[in-house]
C-alpha cells in the first residue's frame, strides 16, 4: 500500500492539475492489474461497505491513544475528520514489523473486518495502526471510515487514464458507464486495444450534460438553431431495451429497476436494442407533481397500489442515443429528435416526447421562461438542433437556463464547523424567519461566502455565542443573509411547516437588522402559491 | 492575600514587584519574554530583557528604547521580589521569567518550545509553585516531528523544484522561523537562500549574535527580470498573493507553521506544501512541563485553552485558563 499511500499524498498535496494527472497516470502504469482496478475504484468516489462503524474506531482510538475519551471529540471537533484525528492522535511503534502488503491485498483484509469477532477485529486494526505508518495509516483510516474524497474529478482520473493507455477518453468512460467491479479482469478489459468490441448488453451511454447559461441567450447565435425545451425537475435517465429486457439507469448512473413499473411496462413496447434518454417525473394529467413526491418512489422498490395511485410517474423522452443496436450519438439532434417521434409513434406512443417550448426570438423564449415556475420546472433547457450526444459536461452546445432563484431574508441562529478544508470554522449555518416574536429555523445553507467573509463570520460566531451543544453554537439572533433557494413545499416534517429545496447564501446583509428579516408567514404563502 | 500576578487591562502585573510583563500597554515598567510583535510592544518607561534578545527588542521597539539586559539565571530585586530570566528556546534571547516573593515562585514561561533549536539556547525547566503557561497548541493533535526529518522534507521539496526548474517559495514567520529554517537547512546542505526585505535586518540580527545559518541574498539585490528557477525564497505570509510574488513565476509554495499538522489548515492556506514546523510546545512537551515543574497550579494563555486546562485537572493539577491577549487561535508567530 505505501504506493498507494504516496499518490495519495501526492495528489493531496498538488494543486497543479498536471501535477496530479502525472502522478495519476505513472501510479496506473506501474501498479498491477487488481490494485490499479481499486485505486480506479477508491479515486471514482467509491468506498468499502460498511467495514466498522465510527464507534468502534474512536473507541480504538481511545486505546491506541491513552487520550481520555472527550479528548479524543475535542480533537476530532477540530480536525474534523475522524480518520484524520485518529491518525494524528496514534503512531507507529518503531518495534512494529509490517511487510508492505498490495493494496487489493488491503481490500481483502478490510472486507474481512465485519465478520470477526469484536476482539478480533480490534487486535488487528490496533496492530495495523501500530506498524503502518501516517501516510499509510491515513488512507486505511480513510478506507474504514469511508471515500477517500482526494480532490481529482472524474474527469482528471480519465485524462490520466488516457494517458497511461492510449486510449480516448471518451472509449475509456462508456466502457466505465454503469456498475463497474474492480478486478484484474475488469481492468484489463477496460484498457484492453481501441479495438475489441465492448458487448455489455444492460450498460448505459455516458450522459451529457447541460452547462449553465452565463452569458444572454443572445450570445448562442440565431434562435432557430436551438430547440427549447423545459427543464423538468426530476430524475434524468436512460431507458435500456436490449436483448428482450429493460434497464432504467439513473444519471448517478444506479439501476433503478424495480421503483418505477408503469415505466418499465410501457417499455416494453419499444422495439428491441434502443436508448432513450428523458427524465422520470412524477406526473398526473399532463403535468408535473412536486418533487417530494417523486422522493417517495426511489427509495421504494416494488411499490404498492396505493403509492402507485398517491405518487404516480411518467418518462418524458429528450433523445434517442440507439436505434436496432446502433449507435446515434454522432448524428444531429434534429435528426434525433426525428427519429424519436417516429419511433415512438409506431410503437404505440408509451412515452410522451418533452415538448419544444415555442417563441420565434429570445425574448419571446425570455417570456415564456417566466412561466417556467408556473409550469412546476425549473426554466428552460436550450440544446443547438446541429448537436452530436457528447460524453459528460462540455460547453457550447446543450444550456441550462434556469429562472431566477426565489429569496429570503432569514437570520442566522446557529453555526457548525464544516469538515476537511473547513474544518476549524464555522461553516455550516442555520438560519431562522420571524413567528411572532420567536424565530423559527427554516433552512441551513453551507456555501455562498466568499473565504474572507466565512473568515469574519467565524469570528464573529466565536465572539457571539450564547449556547454550545457539542459542535453546534447558538449566536446572537442579529445577522442576516439573503439566502436563495430553488423550491418550498408545505412539510409537516419541518417545525416550520415548510420545507425549502436547494438553500444557499445569496449575500450577507450587513445592512439590515435582524427584525427585518423575513416572517413565517411569507414563505407559508409562497409554498401554498407554488408548492 | 492578593495573587502574585494577576491580570489587569494593560496585561500580566506583579504588584509585589511592582512591573507588568509583556504588557500590551504603555507601564512604567515592563519585563519581557521575548520580541515577537505581541509580547513586546514599545511606549513603556522601562524594560527588562535577557540580555541576548536585546538585540531583537532594539530593532523592534527602536536603538534607543530604554532597554536593561540580564543574562539568563541572574537574579535582581524589583520591589519585594527576586526576578531572573531563563532560556525558553522560542527564539533567539526569548525567557521565561521567575518571580519569587514570600516563599513562593511564580514562572511565567513566555512562548516556549522543548525541541532542540540551534538559534537560541535550550528550553531550561524551572521548579515553581505556580507556572503560567502559553498554550497555543493545546490538543494531542498537535505533536512535532524531529526537526531534522522536517529539514530534510524542505530539501526534498527543494530539489524537485529544481528539478522541475520553478522558484520554490517558502512561507513562514520573518522572526524566528525563518532564521530557525536558515540555521537547520545549514546542517543538510549549502546553497544561498533568497529573502524578502522584511527578513533581511533580523537575519542579521542573528547573524550578529554568531548564529550559523546559510548564506542569504536580498531578493530586491537581484536584477529586474532574474530567474529564480531552483531557488529557495523565504517570505513572510504577508507577502502573500502581493505584486512582489509576480518575479517568481510558476513557483511552488509552502508554508511552515505548527498549523500545518492538520490537512484542513492545510487545505485552507492554498499551498502546495506544508510543512510542520512550529516555536512552540507541542502537546506533549505542554504536558510534561506542567507536570515536570511541579506547580500546584497551572495557568493557561494563548488560545483554546479548555482542553489542556481539563486534561491537567484530570491528572490532578489544578488549572485554569488566563484570559490574555497574547496570539491566539490566528497568532502572528505559530
Ligand atoms: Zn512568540
Ligand atoms: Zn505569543
Amino acid at each position: 500500500m505505501k504506493a498507494f499511500a504516496a499518490l495519495y499524498a501526492g495528489l493531496d498535496a498538488s494543486t497543479a492539475t498536471r501535477d496530479k494527472v502525472a502522478a495519476l497516470a505513472a501510479y496506473f502504469r506501474a501498479a498491477p492489474a487488481e490494485d490499479a482496478a481499486w485505486a480506479l475504484h477508491f479515486l471514482s468516489g467509491e468506498r468499502l461497505k460498511r467495514t466498522v462503524g465510527p464507534a468502534v474506531l474512536r473507541e480504538l482510538a481511545v486505546r491506541a491513544s491513552g487520550y481520555p475519551a472527550w479528548l479524543v471529540e475535542d480533537s476530532y471537533a477540530h480536525v474534523g475528520d475522524l480518520a484524520e484525528t485518529i491518525t494524528l492522535l496514534t503512531r507507529r511503534c518503531d518495534d512494529a514489523v509490517a511487510a508492505d502488503l498490495p493494496l487489493h491485498r488491503w481490500v481483502a483484509e478490510l472486507r474481512a473486518v465485519p465478520a470477526l469477532e469484536p476482539a478480533q477485529r480490534d487486535a488487528r486494526i490496533l496492530g495495523w495502526w501500530a506498524a503502518l505508518d501516517d501516510g499509510e495509516r491515513y488512507v486505511l483510516n480513510k478506507l474504514l471510515t469511508g471515500a477517500l474524497r482526494v480532490g481529482v474529478s472524474q474527469r482528471l482520473v480519465l485524462q490520466a487514464l488516457a494517458e497511461a493507455s492510449g486510449l480516448p477518453a471518451d472509449r475509456l468512460s462508456q466502457r466505465l458507464a454503469g456498475t463497474w467491479t474492480p478486478t484484474a479482469d475488469a481492468w484489463r478489459r477496460l484498457l484492453a486495444p481501441a479495438d475489441v468490441d465492448d458487448a455489455r448488453s444492460d450498460q448505459p451511454y455516458p450522459f451529457f450534460l447541460a452547462a449553465p447559461m452565463e452569458d444572454a441567450p443572445a450570445s448562442l447565435g440565431p434562435r432557430a438553431e436551438w430547440l427549447a425545451e423545459w427543464k423538468w425537475d426530476g430524475i434524468r435517465a436512460q431507458l435500456i431495451r436490449r436483448s428482450g429486457a429493460v434497464a432504467v439507469w439513473s444519471r448517478g448512473e444506479e439501476r433503478l429497476d424495480g421503483r418505477f413499473p408503469e415505466i418499465e411496462r410501457a417499455a416494453a413496447a419499444l422495439p428491441d436494442g434502443c436508448v432513450l434518454d428523458g427524465e422520470v417525473l412524477a406526473w398526473r394529467d399532463g403535468a408535473p407533481l412536486p418533487f417530494g413526491l417523486l422522493q417517495k418512489r426511489i427509495g421504494r422498490l416494488k411499490p404498492g397500489v396505493k403509492t402507485l395511485a398517491d405518487a404516480p410517474v411518467a418518462f418524458l423522452a429528450y433523445d434517442l442515443l440507439e436505434v436496432d443496436g446502433a449507435d446515434l450519438r454522432a448524428m444531429a439532434l434534429a435528426e434525433r429528435r426525428a427519429r424519436l417521434s417516429a419511433l415512438l409513434a409506431a410503437a404505440g406512443d408509451p412515452f410522451p416526447v418533452s415538448p419544444a417550448v415555442d417563441g420565434d426570438d429570445w425574448p419571446a423564449l425570455a417570456a415564456a421562461r417566466d412561466s417556467a415556475r408556473a409550469r412546476g420546472t425549473e426554466g428552460l433547457m436550450l440544446k443547438r438542433l446541429a448537436s452530436p450526444y457528447q460524453v459528460g459536461r462540455k460547453r457550447g452546445d446543450w444550456f441550462k437556463w434556469k429562472v431566477d432563484p426565489l429569496t429570503v431574508d432569514a437570520v442566522l441562529v446557529y453555526a457548525q464547523a464544516g469538515h476537511g478544508r473547513r474544518a476549524n470554522l464555522y461553516t455550516d449555518y442555520t438560519f431562522a424567519v420571524w413567528q411572532g416574536d420567536a424565530l423559527v429555523p427554516v433552512a441551513k445553507a453551507y456555501s455562498g461566502l466568499d473565504d474572507a467573509e466565512i473568515a469574519r463570520l467565524d469570528r464573529w460566531i466565536r465572539a457571539h455565542t450564547r449556547e454550545r451543544f457539542g459542535p453546534v453554537r447558538s449566536v446572537d439572533p442579529v445577522q442576516v443573509f439573503e439566502l436563495a433557494f430553488e423550491g418550498i413545499q408545505a412539510s409537516g416534517r419541518h417545525k416550520a411547516g415548510v420545507a425549502v429545496r436547494f438553500p444557499r447564501i445569496l449575500r450577507w446583509r450587513e445592512d439590515k437588522p435582524a427584525a427585518e428579516a423575513d416572517r413565517l408567514e411569507t414563505l407559508q404563502a409562497l409554498a401554498a402559491r407554488i408548492g | 492575600m492578593p495573587p502574585l500576578i494577576e491580570l489587569r487591562p494593560e496585561g500580566l502585573y506583579c504588584a509585589a514587584g511592582d512591573f507588568h510583563i509583556d504588557p500590551w500597554r504603555p507601564v512604567p515598567r515592563a519585563v519581557l519574554t521575548h520580541g515577537h510583535a505581541d509580547h513586546a510592544r514599545s511606549g513603556s518607561a522601562r524594560y527588562l530583557a535577557a540580555a541576548q534578545g536585546l538585540g531583537l527588542l532594539r530593532h523592534r521597539l527602536g536603538a534607543d528604547s530604554p532597554l536593561e539586559g540580564l543574562a539568563y539565571g541572574e537574579r535582581v530585586a524589583l520591589g519585594d521580589t527576586v526576578v531572573s530570566l531563563h532560556p525558553a528556546g522560542h527564539i533567539l534571547g526569548s525567557a521565561q521569567v521567575r518571580i519569587e516573593h514570600a516563599g513562593e515562585t511564580w514562572v511565567v514561561t513566555g512562548d516556549y518550545k522543548r525541541d532542540p533549536d540551534p538559534t537560541c539556547a535550550p528550553f531550561e525547566l524551572v521548579p515553581c509553585d505556580v507556572l503560567i503557561t502559553e498554550a497555543t497548541f493545546a490538543l494531542p493533535v498537535y505533536r512535532w516531528e524531529p526537526t531534522e526529518s522536517v529539514a530534510r522534507a524542505i530539501l526534498a521539496w527543494w530539489d524537485e523544484c529544481a528539478r522541475r526548474r520553478v522558484p520554490a517559495v517558502l512561507f513562514c514567520y520573518a522572526l524566528g522561523k525563518a532564521q530557525r529554517l536558515l540555521a537547520e537547512l545549514a546542517r543538510v546542505v549549502e546553497r544561498p537562500v533568497h529573502l524578502h526585505g522584511a527578513m533581511v535586518p533580523l537575519v542579521q540580527v542573528y547573524r550578529d549574535a554568531g548564529i550559523a545559518m546559510l548564506p542569504t541574498l536580498p531578493v530586491s539585490d537581484s536584477a529586474r527580470g532574474r530567474d529564480f528557477a531552483g531557488e529557495l525564497v523565504l517570505a513572510p505570509p504577508s507577502a502573500e498573493g502581493t505584486p512582489w510574488m509576480r518575479r517568481f513565476r510558476d513557483a511552488s509554495t509552502a508554508f511552515a507553521s505548527g498549523w500545518m499538522r492538520v490537512r484542513g489548515n492545510r487545505r485552507r492556506r492554498g499551498h502546495d506544501r506544508g510543512f510542520v514546523l512550529s516555536d512552540h510546545a507541542d502537546w506533549p512537551a505542554l504536558v510534561a512541563t506542567a507536570r515536570e515543574c511541579g506547580a500546584r497550579r497551572v495557568l493557561a494563555t494563548h488560545g483554546s485553552t479548555d482542553a489542556y486546562v481539563a486534561f491537567l485537572r484530570e491528572q490532578g493539577i489544578y488549572a485554569a485558563p488566563l484570559r490574555t491577549e497574547f496570539g491566539g487561535e490566528d497568532s502572528a508567530h505559530a
